[in-house]
């Protein structure tokens, strides 16, 4: 059962090895799916962000375009982690059309560990994206009062978001019948944080949408990473957003694992 | 001594999808270090025979049984001893050349050091040295399927399946992969490869089974189904018209070519028949003679009652 469990292990490092050269060959779709969020940082900011800023409760006379910044970064942060795992699919979809999936079919390998590389790979590609959001986040103003507990907090967050949303969007290309479809169903990712707290605050939103928007789970992983890079102490919504976290990775780990390990019937 | 275990065992193998019958009854037993040829039009079932030996697919009903294991329940064992190079090719486009190889020998938990030397003897071997570290994608087709083969073979499976190997490649290339096939008997290994190119079969195969419509349509070594099939003749060069006419009056059951000035006598391939037909021939009067068996057309023909499909269009070859 060791030896099972070291292969897999071993398996998993070759095929993040696969995975972690495809992203560097193929960095259009990496650029691209950064450029993403930095955009709407950009339109937000500056061409909302007067505005918006205004609106905001809890400052005198509401706030400025430059605390309105601080505002959605976190928002900003999690679309990006949405944005790659739409790659992701994309990247899985395209990866089983081709003939070598079935060649590490027909070999004695760990085959989940076709899965896992693409995770891990796919969760690296979400660190230094996040990263370059943040830099540009930080070049535009944000500034903020959070000791190095809160930013430890907020990696740790971000990842373990990357790793449920990679798991999900990893199942979403699976289960897709061309690339194309695949780049399509995982959308509604980029949708949902327009309808929670990441842009405007919930209380803002009409009834029924409010409650859609407060219940949804972006809503307390924004809420939580704003708290932790504010400085801000976190409060129950740390404990929704792991929960959501932890059941959207087992889910999307074990839809992923099924599809791809079910014998084709033709 | 006993007799060794088949490499492959196969009896009573069916396969359907709904109700279309993919394979109906298909038995065939390879021993170790043969090749053996499945032969037949595209649609006859033989991308599912080897889907399912290689435990792509699940099979219907049958026994099968694959380097000793059974394919149901030890497809893991299957997998150790198999290695499969299909129609499509099976390289991470990609990555280099190198790395392809590489991540074989990863996959197979080979030591650093010998996949380092292992590596370096495939790309030699398969002459693919000076484009090791371009990406694949660049590769022309040959180069693809030397790439495909060298994955394969970089973990010596004891047993390989080729599937169509040769479809969609130049005449060149085809000659280097049937001698690469050659080698690999030569060392011991089982080859089962499927064709639809005649000629393929009869350089290659120890045994050759005719498949049509999912059924096992004939068995035997190329001569064996040759023997199965009229269709042997005689064929002589005249020097001038004069002399095939007077030739063509004796031998009634000939065929004469008067623009090519050849006959075409009827002959099943035995000295005496071969006597007989120069018994009645002038000396002078010959340019030359060649003795032809029935070719595998023939054969195909005979057997399933229509031609070989025609090999894969250019339109349709894999793009280089």
């Amino acid at each position: 059962m060791s030896t099972t469990a070291t292969y897999t292990v071993r398996d998993s490092a070759t095929m993040l090895r696969r995975n972690l050269l495809h992203i560097r060959r193929y960095p259009s779709l990496s650029i691209m799916l950064v450029a993403q969020p930095i955009l709407f940082l950009l339109l937000f900011v500056y061409v909302f962000g007067g505005t918006l800023g205004a609106g905001l409760p809890g400052q005198q006379g509401g706030g400025d375009r430059t605390d309105y910044l601080v505002y959605i970064t976190p928002g900003i942060l999690i679309m990006t982690v949405a944005s790659v795992a739409l790659g992701t699919a994309i990247s899985t979809a395209t990866d089983m059309t081709t003939g070598i999936i079935a060649r590490f079919r027909t070999m004695d390998i760990a085959r989940v560990s076709v899965l896992t590389g693409h995770v891990l790979g796919a969760v690296i590609k979400t660190g230094f994206a996040v990263v370059v959001v943040a830099a540009f986040a930080f070049l535009l103003g944000f500034r903020s009062d959070a000791g190095a507990l809160g930013w430890l907090g907020a990696i740790g967050l971000l990842l373990l978001i990357a790793f449920a949303l990679t798991w999900l969007t990893v199942g979403m290309g699976l289960a897709a019948d061309s690339v194309e479809t695949a780049s399509n169903t995982p959308l509604f990712l980029m949708i949902l944080p327009f309808i929670s707290s990441a842009f405007v605050p919930t209380e803002a939103m009409p009834a029924g949408l409010r409650q859609f928007a407060e219940n949804q789970p972006f809503t307390p992983m924004i809420n939580t990473l704003r708290d932790l890079i504010t400085g801000t102490p976190t409060d129950s919504d740390l404990w929704l957003a792991i929960g959501w976290c932890v059941l959207i990775s087992l889910l999307g780990f074990l839809w992923s694992r099924r599809l791809f390990l079910r014998v084709p019937a033709k | 001594m006993t007799a060794p275990t088949p490499a492959i065992e196969v009896a009573g193998l069916t396969k359907a999808y709904g109700d279309t019958t993919v394979l109906d009854g298909v038995d065939l037993t390879v021993p170790e270090g043969t090749v053996y040829a499945l032969l037949g039009p595209n649609g006859a079932g033989k991308t599912t025979i080897v889907n399912i030996l290689s435990t792509l697919l699940t099979p219907g009903d049958g026994e099968i049984r694959v380097a000793g294991f059974d394919v149901r329940r030890e497809p893991a064992g299957v997998r150790a001893a198999i290695g499969v190079t299909g129609q499509f090719s099976a390289i991470d486009e990609l990555l280099t050349g190198r790395e392809n190889l590489r991540l074989m020998a990863d996959l197979a938990h080979l030591d650093r050091a010998t996949t380092t030397d292992a590596v370096q003897a495939m790309l030699e071997r398969f002459e693919l040295l000076d484009a090791a570290d371009r990406r694949a994608q660049t590769y022309s087709g040959g180069m693809k399927r030397r790439l495909d083969l060298a994955m394969t073979l970089i973990v010596r499976p004891r047993l390989i399946f080729l599937d169509e190997p040769t479809t969609g490649l130049d005449p060149r290339s085809r000659r280097e992969l049937w001698a690469i096939v050659r080698e690999l008997v030569a060392d011991g290994v089982t080859v089962l490869l499927t064709t639809q190119y005649l000629d393929e079969a009869d350089h290659l195969a120890d045994k050759i089974g005719v498949l049509d419509g999912g059924r096992l349509v004939a068995e035997g070594t190329s001569a064996e189904l040759k023997r199965r099939v009229p269709g042997g003749h005689v064929s002589v060069q005249f020097t001038d018209p004069a002399r095939l006419a007077v030739a063509a009056a004796t031998y009634l059951d000939a065929t004469a070519d008067h623009d090519a000035l050849t006959l075409q006598v009827p002959s099943d391939g035995t000295v005496a028949g071969l006597r007989r037909v120069l018994d009645g021939l002038d000396d002078d009067g010959v340019a030359g003679l060649t003795v032809e068996t029935a070719d595998l057309d023939d054969v195909f023909l005979a057997l399933t009652g229509h031609a070989a499909e025609a090999p894969v269009s250019e339109a349709e070859e894999i793009p280089a």
